[in-house]
C-alpha cells in the first residue's frame, strides 16, 4: 500500500515569491491522487541569503523529495523565484504538476 | 480619486531618453515594471509584447520598466536587459531604473505592476495584466480593457486590481 511508504518531502519556500501556496496546492493534488498523505509535507522558509546558501535553494519554490529536486536547477543559491519551464517551454513560476507527479511516483517505487 | 502619474525621464538599452510626459502628450501610455529575472514577468511578457503591439496602432505608447537592484541580481544588470532586447527583438522600449526612483514613486511592488496613464497624466489602471499569469489565453484582458475604456473616454470597469508577481529588488 503506497501510504506505508512515505517519502520525505520538503517544500522550501521564501516569502518574496507568491508561488508557495500553488505549488502547495499542485503537491498535495499529486500526493492525493498517489494515495499518500497530502498534509505530509515539510514547510521550510528560507528567510535569509546565508540560508538560501546553506541549503543550496536555488529560489522559491523547490521542492525536494527524498532530499533530491524533481527539477533540477543549476541556478545560483538566493532568495528569489524560480523560473520553471512547462512541458511546452513556457516560463512558469510552479514546477509542472505532470513532472511533480511522476517524481513522486519514482520516489514511492524505489 | 484618481491619482496623478509622477513624470519620468529614463534611458532605454540604447541610451535613449524616454520622458514621460513627452509620450502622454500623444496618447495615452502603459508603463510595465518587469524585469528578467521573474517567472511571473516571464510568463506574461508575450502578453504584455502583444498589447503594445496592437495598442499602438490605436496610438497608445508602452514603456518596460526594470527597477531591480542590479548588482545584487546580475541578470537585472543593464548588460542583461541589453542582451534580452537584442535576443528577443523588442517592440517596446526597455528602460533602466537604476536609482529606483521611478518604482519608488509609483509605489510599485512587483515585476510585473502595470500601470495606465491617459493623456492627462492620470493613473487610470493600476494592477495586474489579466488573471492567470499560467494561461496566455487570458490575452491581458484586464490591460486590454482599461485601454478600451481609456480610449472610450468612459468610466474604467476596473481601475484597479492586485499585482501578480516577484517582490522588486530593492537597493540595500
Amino acid at each position: 500500500m503506497l501510504t506505508a511508504m512515505r517519502p520525505r518531502i520538503e517544500l522550501l519556500w521564501w516569502q518574496g515569491c507568491p508561488s508557495t501556496e500553488r505549488t502547495l496546492a499542485d503537491l498535495r493534488a499529486a500526493l492525493t491522487e498517489l494515495g499518500l498523505d497530502p498534509d505530509a509535507i515539510e514547510m521550510r522558509e528560507m528567510a535569509t541569503e546565508q540560508q538560501a546558501v546553506q541549503e543550496h535553494f536555488p529560489g522559491s519554490p523547490t521542492i525536494r523529495i527524498e532530499g533530491a529536486d524533481p527539477v533540477p536547477a543549476d541556478d545560483m543559491p538566493g532568495l528569489t523565484c524560480r523560473i520553471y519551464r512547462r512541458a511546452d517551454g513556457r516560463p512558469s513560476p510552479t514546477p509542472d504538476p505532470a513532472r511533480l507527479r511522476e517524481a513522486l511516483k519514482q520516489a514511492v517505487a524505489a | 480619486m484618481i491619482a496623478t502619474a509622477h513624470d519620468f525621464a529614463l534611458p532605454d538599452t540604447d541610451g535613449r531618453v524616454h520622458r514621460l510626459s513627452e509620450l502622454t502628450a500623444t496618447g495615452p501610455v502603459v508603463v510595465v515594471f518587469t524585469c528578467n529575472h521573474c517567472p511571473y514577468a516571464l510568463a506574461w511578457h508575450e502578453r504584455l509584447a502583444d498589447v503594445a503591439h496592437d495598442y499602438g496602432f490605436r496610438g497608445v505608447r508602452t514603456l518596460f520598466v526594470n527597477p531591480n537592484d542590479g548588482e545584487r541580481y546580475p541578470s537585472d544588470s543593464l548588460d542583461a536587459m541589453r542582451a534580452r532586447v537584442a535576443d528577443q527583438g523588442w517592440n517596446v522600449p526597455y528602460l533602466h531604473d537604476e536609482a529606483q526612483e521611478v518604482a519608488r514613486a509609483y509605489g510599485a511592488r512587483t515585476t510585473p505592476d502595470v500601470f495606465v496613464i491617459d493623456g492627462e497624466m492620470r493613473i487610470r489602471y493600476r494592477g495586474a495584466p489579466d488573471q492567470d499569469y499560467e494561461d496566455p489565453a487570458a490575452n491581458a484582458l484586464w490591460l486590454r480593457e482599461a485601454l478600451d475604456d481609456v480610449l472610450s473616454d468612459v468610466e474604467l470597469r476596473r481601475p484597479q486590481t492586485t499585482p501578480v508577481g516577484c517582490s522588486i529588488k530593492w537597493k540595500p
